[in-house]
C-alpha cells in the first residue's frame, strides 16, 4: 500500500515536469498539509545555536516554512538544495544579516548558547562578532591585506597595541592557510589577490575576531577546483575550533566537508541527517531527486 | 551686438556716460575691426557654428530615412546610403572637433598679441591690475597695469568660500541620500537637488546681489564688521549652493557605486553602520569623491554671473571675504564690453585670461577624470 501511494505520487511529480519544463517541482499536499514534519532528527546533543519554527517573509512572499534547525559545536553542517529554496535566507538569519534588507520578517525563535539572538537584550553588532560570515563572493575590503584582517580586531577593540595586533593578524592568516603566500606584502592591497587567496583573506578576516560560529554562503562557487581543494582543506581544520555551517550547490563538497546535511526545498527543510546518511539513504524522495540529479 | 555692448556699458558705468565718444565714431571703430580682430579664425569657427545647425537639421530626415529601411531592397543603393551615413556622422564630429580647436586657436593668437604688448611674467605676477587705458590720445589717464594675481587672487577666495559650502553640505547630504534615505525620500530628495543644477546661474546672481549680499552687510554690520555691498562672501556662499548638487549628486554615484558585497562584509564582522560608512565607504569612494569635488571647482572657477553681480569690480588683492574682490570671469566681462580699439591692451587682456583659465579648468577636469576613471577600474 505504501509502495503504491509513493508510486502514484511519483508519476505525478514525472508529469508535471514534462508539462513545464521551466517551472521547479510543485510540493505535494503533503508538504502542503499543515502537519508536515522534516524528516531526520533536527536536534543535536550538543548544539551551539537551535532555530525553532522559523518563518522569514519578504513583503508577502514567504521564503522559510517552519524551520527548526540545531547546528552543533564542531561540526560542519551543509544546507544544500535548489536555487531559491531559502538555504541562504535561512543562514542569514543565523547572524541577523537578513536587518539590513528592509522587507525582511522573521518568526520564530533562533538562540545562540541559549540566549535568543533577536531578543531584546542581544546587540547585533557582538552578535556578528561572535557568529562570523564568509560570502559567496569573495569580498576584502579596498585596503591592505592587514587591514583587511585588522578591521575587525580594530573594530571591537580585541587587542591593546599595535604588535598584539601583529600577533593576531599573523596567526588568522596562518590558520587560513594564507600566511607563507602574503606574509611579505602585508601593506599591498586586498583587492590584488587571486580569487582563492581572497576568499582565504575573507576567512582570515573572519576568523581574527575568534567567532563560535562561521557562517558559509557558497564560499567555492566563485573559485577554481584547486582553491576550492585548498578552501575545503581549511574547513576541515577549522571545524577543530569553530562550527561551521556552509550552504552550498555542490553536492560533492556537501558530501566531502561536512559531518550532517540539511535539504531545502521551496522554503521548506526536507530533510536533515548525517551526511553519509543523505547521501546514501535519503528518506525523502524530494532529497533522493536532488542528489540523484533529477532537478536543482 | 554693438547695441547691445553699450547698453551693458551704460549699466555698468551708468556715471561714465559722459565720457563715452560719440556713438556714430565708436561704431564706426568697431564696424572697422573685426575681420582684423579675428584673423580667419572667426569664420571658421562661426561657419563650423552654422555647419552644425545645419547638420542638424539634414540628420534627422536622413536617419529616419535609413530607419524606414525603404531601400533595402536594393543592395547597391543601401550600401551607398551606408557609407553616405558613415562620413556623415565623421563628418559631424570632425565640425564639433574643429570648432573645438577654432576656440582654443582664436583665444590663443590673441593672447599671443597681448603678450608682445604686455610681458608674460608681469600679467601673471604683477599684483596691480587697472586696465583702464586712455582712449583718447589727450585724455588724462593710467596706461593701465595688468597684474593678474588681484584677479586670481579673488576666484580664488570665492571658489573656497564656495567650496567650504558646498564640500561638507554636498557630502553629508550625498551620504544621507545613499545610505539613511529610503527609497521614497530618495526619489523626491535627489532630483529636488539636481533642480539647484538647472537654476539659471543670473537667477542666482541676483539672488546673490539682491538678498544675500544686504543680509550679510546688515547683519554683520551689527556686529561692528566693516561689510562692503559687495563681498566675497556673498559671492561664494551663493556660488556654493550653486556647486551643491555637482557635489552631492555625483558623490551619491560613487558612494553608491561601492559593491553592497564588501558592505556586507563589514557589517558581517561586527560593525555598525555608521561605522561601516566611515571605515569602507568612504576610504572606498573617496577617490571618487575627490574627483566631483574638483569638477566643482572647475565650474565654480569659470562661473560668471554671480561673481558679476555680486563680487565687486574692484581689483583689491585680499583674503578678508567681507571685501568686493573681482574675478578672472568678471574681468574679461567689462573688459569685452568696454568701449576700446580692438587691439587695445584692455581688449586683448581678456584673452590671455580667458587662456589662463581655459588651462586651469581643462587641468582640473583632466585630473578629476583620472581619479574617477582610476576608480572605477578598482571595482571591475
Amino acid at each position: 500500500m505504501q509502495g503504491l501511494i509513493k508510486s502514484k505520487t511519483q508519476t505525478n511529480y514525472f508529469t508535471m515536469l514534462e508539462n513545464d519544463n521551466n517551472m521547479p517541482p510543485t510540493l505535494d499536499d503533503s508538504l502542503n498539509s499543515p502537519d508536515f514534519r522534516t524528516l531526520g532528527e533536527v536536534t543535536v546533543p550538543r548544539p551551539i545555536m537551535k532555530t525553532k519554527n522559523v518563518n522569514v517573509f519578504y513583503g508577502e512572499k514567504q521564503a522559510i516554512y517552519n524551520a527548526s534547525l540545531d547546528i552543533g559545536k564542531n561540526e560542519v553542517l551543509a544546507m544544500i538544495g535548489p536555487s531559491g529554496c531559502g538555504k541562504s535566507t535561512f543562514l542569514r538569519c543565523l547572524n541577523r544579516m537578513n536587518d539590513t534588507i528592509d522587507i525582511c520578517r522573521i518568526e520564530g525563535e533562533i538562540t545562540l548558547e541559549g540566549e535568543d539572538i533577536y531578543g531584546r537584550n542581544m546587540d547585533v553588532v557582538l552578535l556578528r562578532a561572535r557568529v562570523g560570515m564568509v560570502f559567496q563572493k569573495p569580498n576584502p575590503f579596498p585596503k591592505s591585506i592587514y587591514d583587511n584582517v585588522a578591521y575587525g580586531i580594530n573594530l571591537h577593540g580585541l587587542t591593546n597595541s599595535k604588535s598584539e595586533t601583529d600577533d593576531v593578524v599573523e596567526d588568522a592568516l596562518k590558520r587560513a592557510g594564507l600566511w607563507a603566500e602574503v606574509s611579505d606584502r602585508l601593506n599591498q592591497p586586498g583587492t590584488g589577490l587571486s580569487g582563492g587567496q581572497q576568499q582565504r583573506l575573507c576567512i582570515a578576516r573572519a576568523i581574527a575576531i575568534s567567532p563560535e560560529v562561521i557562517l558559509m554562503d557558497e564560499p567555492c562557487s566563485a573559485l577554481d577546483p584547486i582553491a576550492t581543494a585548498k578552501i575545503e582543506e581549511l574547513i576541515d581544520e577549522l571545524s577543530q575550533m569553530y562550527s561551521i555551517c556552509i550552504v552550498t550547490h555542490s553536492m560533492q563538497q556537501a558530501a566531502r566537508v561536512s559531518q550532517r546535511t540539511a535539504y531545502f526545498h521551496l522554503g521548506k527543510l526536507i530533510e536533515v541527517g548525517s551526511t553519509d546518511l543523505i547521501f546514501t539513504n535519503p528518506g525523502h524522495r524530494l532529497t533522493e531527486g536532488y542528489i540523484t540529479g533529477r532537478f536543482g | 551686438m554693438i547695441e547691445c555692448s553699450s547698453a551693458l556699458h551704460s549699466i555698468l558705468y551708468p556715471n561714465r556716460a559722459f565720457t563715452k565718444p560719440p556713438i556714430a565714431k565708436f561704431s564706426l571703430s568697431v564696424r572697422s575691426q573685426p575681420l582684423a580682430g579675428f584673423p580667419g579664425w572667426s569664420l571658421t569657427t562661426g561657419m563650423a557654428f552654422l555647419g552644425a545647425l545645419f547638420g542638424c537639421f539634414i540628420a534627422v530626415p536622413i536617419m529616419l530615412f535609413a530607419a524606414l529601411g525603404i531601400s533595402r531592397r536594393n543592395r547597391v543603393v543601401t550600401r551607398h546610403i551606408e557609407r553616405f551615413i558613415r562620413w556623415f556622422l565623421i563628418a559631424c564630429s570632425c565640425l564639433a572637433i574643429l570648432t573645438t580647436i577654432g576656440i582654443v586657436m582664436s583665444v590663443l593668437f590673441e593672447s599671443i598679441r597681448f603678450f608682445r604688448i604686455i610681458p608674460i611674467p608681469d600679467f601673471l605676477f604683477g599684483l596691480e591690475w587697472s586696465p583702464q587705458t586712455a582712449i583718447r590720445e589727450d585724455q588724462v589717464g593710467s596706461s593701465g597695469a595688468f597684474g593678474a594675481v588681484p584677479l586670481f587672487a579673488g576666484t580664488f577666495l570665492i571658489t573656497v568660500i564656495a567650496m567650504v559650502v558646498a564640500v561638507p553640505l554636498g557630502l553629508m547630504s550625498a551620504i544621507y541620500l545613499s545610505e539613511y534615505a529610503g527609497r521614497r525620500i530618495r526619489t523626491i530628495g535627489k532630483p529636488l537637488l539636481e533642480i539647484l543644477a538647472g537654476i539659471p546661474t543670473v537667477v542666482y546672481g541676483f539672488f546673490a546681489a539682491l538678498t544675500v549680499a544686504p543680509f550679510i552687510r546688515n547683519n554683520l554690520g551689527f556686529l561692528g564688521m566693516d561689510v562692503s555691498s559687495e563681498s566675497a562672501l556673498a559671492a561664494g556662499l551663493v556660488m556654493g549652493i550653486m556647486i551643491l548638487p555637482f557635489v552631492s549628486s555625483l558623490s551619491d554615484d560613487v558612494i553608491n557605486a561601492v559593491p553592497q558585497s564588501i558592505r556586507d562584509g563589514s557589517y558581517g564582522l561586527g560593525a555598525t553602520h555608521s561605522e561601516t560608512i566611515r571605515r569602507i565607504v568612504l576610504p572606498a569612494a573617496l577617490p571618487g569623491i575627490v574627483g566631483s569635488i574638483l569638477l566643482a571647482v572647475s565650474r565654480a572657477i569659470g562661473e560668471t554671473m554671480i561673481v558679476v553681480m555680486a563680487a565687486g569690480l574692484a581689483a583689491n588683492l585680499t583674503a578678508n571675504p567681507f571685501e568686493s574682490v573681482t574675478t578672472v570671469t568678471v574681468q574679461i566681462v567689462t573688459l569685452l564690453i568696454g568701449d576700446q580699439e580692438f587691439d587695445s591692451p584692455k581688449t586683448l587682456a581678456a584673452f590671455a585670461l580667458g587662456l589662463v583659465l581655459f588651462i586651469m579648468t581643462l587641468v582640473l577636469n583632466v585630473i578629476a577624470l583620472r581619479v574617477v576613471r582610476k576608480y572605477k577600474e578598482q571595482y571591475e
